[in-house]
């Protein structure tokens, strides 16, 4: 099952690696990992979704606990919670296309962000399903490039995870 | 106000945390730290032959005495060879703290002589580790580091220091913190009592219960609760190759090691429990073999202070996170209480059945209680030089051992009844532990025995160890166990792979002569052929008290270790009892 794991994590240098180096060294799998400081500088809030059964999950959990660097974590997952993702996406526009593009992006709520004379450039932001099926709809054909933001996170409601 | 340069608050600090030995090596990026060391340090240091023996003997120093341990390294190789000794160490959760140097921070990533990453190249096998960037944090990070790697799960620390930080000529004010706190290091310090409640009630209301005692119960110093347990609830008690020494060995309670190479009662009685209580382990696979056919019938409760440990392997009925000793300190105040309460909850009768089959498994094929090998050979069988040891010491001495058949012989047939005394390398399995650790036991403990049990394999890993032996006068004792083969190796190879010796013994006219090697170091050699002379020769090495004997015992080279459970798919009662004969 996919999950979505919020990190409070010490703003030190080597604190990503330690969480990378756990997930290669213990056989998880990282779906997508994203990691910026927040309104307090000493802290980093790191957002990862993996995929396996509640056994590795608790593992995976338990071994982030673990590490020195991790001051709290939630699995954002187990509650009801709100998943955003950004992606970039260059897709070829021209002729007919042009129109069908921005139709479209306006369906999924994008935003055309740069033109070029035979290109788009595309802003859309949603959960992971909503960007893939955005892509689905544009077609491979017309996609020239695609940068996601990998997802981030925040459970809904008074919970807060925070020190 | 006192003004210090870096290398002095190093000395300083390792002062203020009262440690006892310096294991090291000196080299370019740690030179202002042996200079402060040179000027101003009163610690004994130890120079060893080889990184990794220093942190080997640092090590065993913690196994032995329950204080971290202390090594220090230059950058570069200095560091890379520390890294076994540091896996070794963090397998095994001991706590110790080791400091290596590291060029100067502004040629850190730019490829400078004797550079690595050591941060890096240590993550995976590490407690944790820190890069100090300025010399005002070396007091508070080495603080940091001692207070990491002794509490919770213990283990190794690592603390990477530029050269710059430590230069003799800057200097700042020193100020040791008497405490620290960490927001995102909080280990636990009590079990759960409703759990507890629950594990007391499960193990009270056994049938057929057993107490599976594991190396947390050594590091925890959870050794005399365990035991008081134990005997109040008439108990038997199985243990992990590390939980040795958990449990007085030479108890009639005492089931022997369980596992791979583990006793047919202490596997059996295992395998048809219905309540396991797991003390301290992490259920390894070298001691549940196929973990789906695991002790079918038994519920688990499993105490550790890891909570990664529980049901990582075996899922746990009952599971306590905590430190052994409170923990079991717990159980026992609420036995206690219920005993005063209702005595009737106290009657042991009920497993009165359960003691009877278990004495009936050991009549038939106990570790202690039958033949368990050839007592007739014309050849010196491995098992007679570990009980010969027994006899000689009484179960008192300190049993450091490498890895191969030697480590399971000396496991099985030495009879450990304290905690600390048998130190190997069990997670890791690392050969070349045992001489060095041999050495770091011998410092912590002048008038003990000490005793390295090897092979002429193992003991070749870090026999250089010899000189820093000559240096220091260590009267260690040295019993190797030369069968002249990879031992353990050929035992698998003549068990699965058609007897072809690949590689195991390819070297057996290339050996040295041990006896003439120790002699060059200036130690005394004794070489044993004869089983008549065993005792007496052990006898005389065992008396020169000054001295570092190096007793090379030539064994039957064909002896298997046994029992020995039968993988893959087999449970824990699958067992070879020896060459032809099975459960």
């Amino acid at each position: 099952m996919r999950r979505i794991i919020a990190v409070l994590l010490e703003n030190e240098p080597g604190a990503l690696s330690r969480v990378v180096g756990l997930f290669s060294q213990r056989g998880y799998n990282i779906e997508s990992l994203t990691v910026a400081p927040t309104e307090d500088a000493t802290l980093s809030r790191l957002t990862l979704t993996t995929i396996g059964d509640d056994r590795t999950i608790e593992q995976i959990t338990k071994h982030l606990n673990r590490l020195i660097d991790v001051v709290k974590l939630v699995d954002l997952t187990e509650g009801e919670h709100i998943e955003r993702e950004i992606m970039l996406i260059k897709v070829k526009a021209t002729g007919a296309q042009r129109a069908e593009i921005k139709r479209c992006t306006d369906i999924f709520r994008g935003q055309i962000v740069d033109v070029g004379p035979s290109v788009y450039t595309v802003q859309l932001t949603g959960t992971s399903d909503k960007l893939d099926a955005y892509l689905d709809a544009v077609g491979d054909a017309s996609i020239l490039e695609v940068v996601r933001s990998g997802v981030s996170g925040i459970s809904r409601g008074e919970k807060v995870l925070g020190l | 106000m006192e003004l210090l340069s870096g290398g002095e608050m190093i000395v300083r600090t390792l002062q203020e945390e009262g440690v006892e030995f310096i294991f090291g090596y000196p080299g370019g990026a740690v030179l202002h730290i042996y200079d402060a060391i040179f000027q101003h340090c009163d610690i004994p240091h130890v120079l060893v032959r080889h990184e990794q023996a220093a942190i080997h003997a640092a090590d065993a120093y913690a196994r032995a005495t329950g204080r971290p341990g202390l090594a220090l390294v230059t950058s570069g190789p200095g560091a890379t060879n520390a890294i076994t000794g540091i896996a070794t160490a963090y397998m095994d959760s001991i706590p110790m703290v080791v400091l290596s140097g590291q060029v100067q921070s502004h040629l850190i990533g730019g490829d400078a002589f004797q550079e690595t990453d050591m941060v890096g190249v240590s993550r995976p096998v590490v407690k944790h580790s820190f890069l100090v960037k300025r010399t005002e944090d070396i007091p508070e990070t080495i603080k940091k580091a001692f207070y990491i790697a002794t509490t919770g799960r213990p283990g190794p620390v690592v603390v990477d220091l530029p050269k710059d930080i430590t230069d003799p000529a800057a200097k700042y004010e020193f100020k040791y913190p008497e405490k620290v706190k960490m927001r995102s290091y909080n280990p636990a310090h009590r079990g759960h009592s409703g759990q507890i409640r629950k594990a007391v009630n499960l193990l009270l209301e056994a049938k057929r219960p057993v107490v599976y005692c594991g190396g947390g119960v050594i590091l925890g110093d959870g050794a005399e609760l365990l035991t008081k347990l134990a005997k109040d609830l008439n108990l038997p008690v199985a243990s992990s190759l590390m939980g040795l020494g958990g449990y007085p060995g030479d108890d009639r309670q005492f089931l022997g090691m369980l596992g791979m190479h583990g006793a047919y009662e202490s596997n059996t009685a295992m395998h048809h429990s219905d309540v396991i209580l797991a003390v301290g382990v992490r259920f390894d696979d070298r001691t549940t073999n196929t973990v789906s056919k695991y002790c079918p019938t038994a519920k688990i409760i499993h105490v550790d202070i890891d909570p990664t440990s529980i049901s990582k392997t075996v899922t746990a009925d009952v599971p306590i996170v905590g430190p052994v000793s409170t923990v079991l300190k717990e159980m026992l105040d609420q036995i206690a209480e219920m005993g005063a309460t209702d005595a009737q909850t106290l009657d042991r009768s009920g497993i009165d059945n359960w003691w009877e089959q278990i004495d009936e498994w050991r009549d038939a094929h106990g570790l202690w209680t039958a033949a368990r090998y050839d007592t007739n050979s014309n050849q010196i069988k491995p098992q007679q030089v570990i009980e010969t040891l027994y006899k000689l010491t009484g179960g008192d001495a300190y049993v450091c051992s490498d890895v191969g058949q030697h480590q399971m012989f000396a496991a099985q047939y030495y009879r450990f009844n304290k905690p600390r005394h048998w130190i190997n390398s069990g997670g890791l399995g690392t050969m070349g532990f045992g001489f060095p650790a041999a050495m770091g036991v011998k410092l912590a403990f002048p008038d003990e025995q000490v005793v390295c049990v090897t092979g002429e394999g193992s003991i070749q890993m870090n026999i250089q160890e010899l000189s820093t032996c000559t240096q220091y006068q260590l009267p260690i004792k040295i019993i190797t166990l030369n069968n002249r083969a990879l031992g353990m190796v050929k035992q698998w190879q003549d068990m699965q792979y058609g007897g072809r010796y690949s590689q195991t013994i390819s070297y057996k006219d290339a050996l040295p002569d041990f006896t003439k090697l120790a002699e060059a170091y200036g130690h005394v050699g004794i070489r044993v052929e004869k089983l008549e002379d065993l005792e007496t020769k052990m006898k005389e090495a065992l008396s020169l008290k000054d001295r570092l004997v190096f007793l090379d015992v030539a064994v039957d080279p064909a002896e298997h270790v046994y029992p020995m459970q039968i993988a893959p798919n087999g449970s824990m009662r699958d067992m070879w009892l020896n060459k032809t004969e099975r459960t």
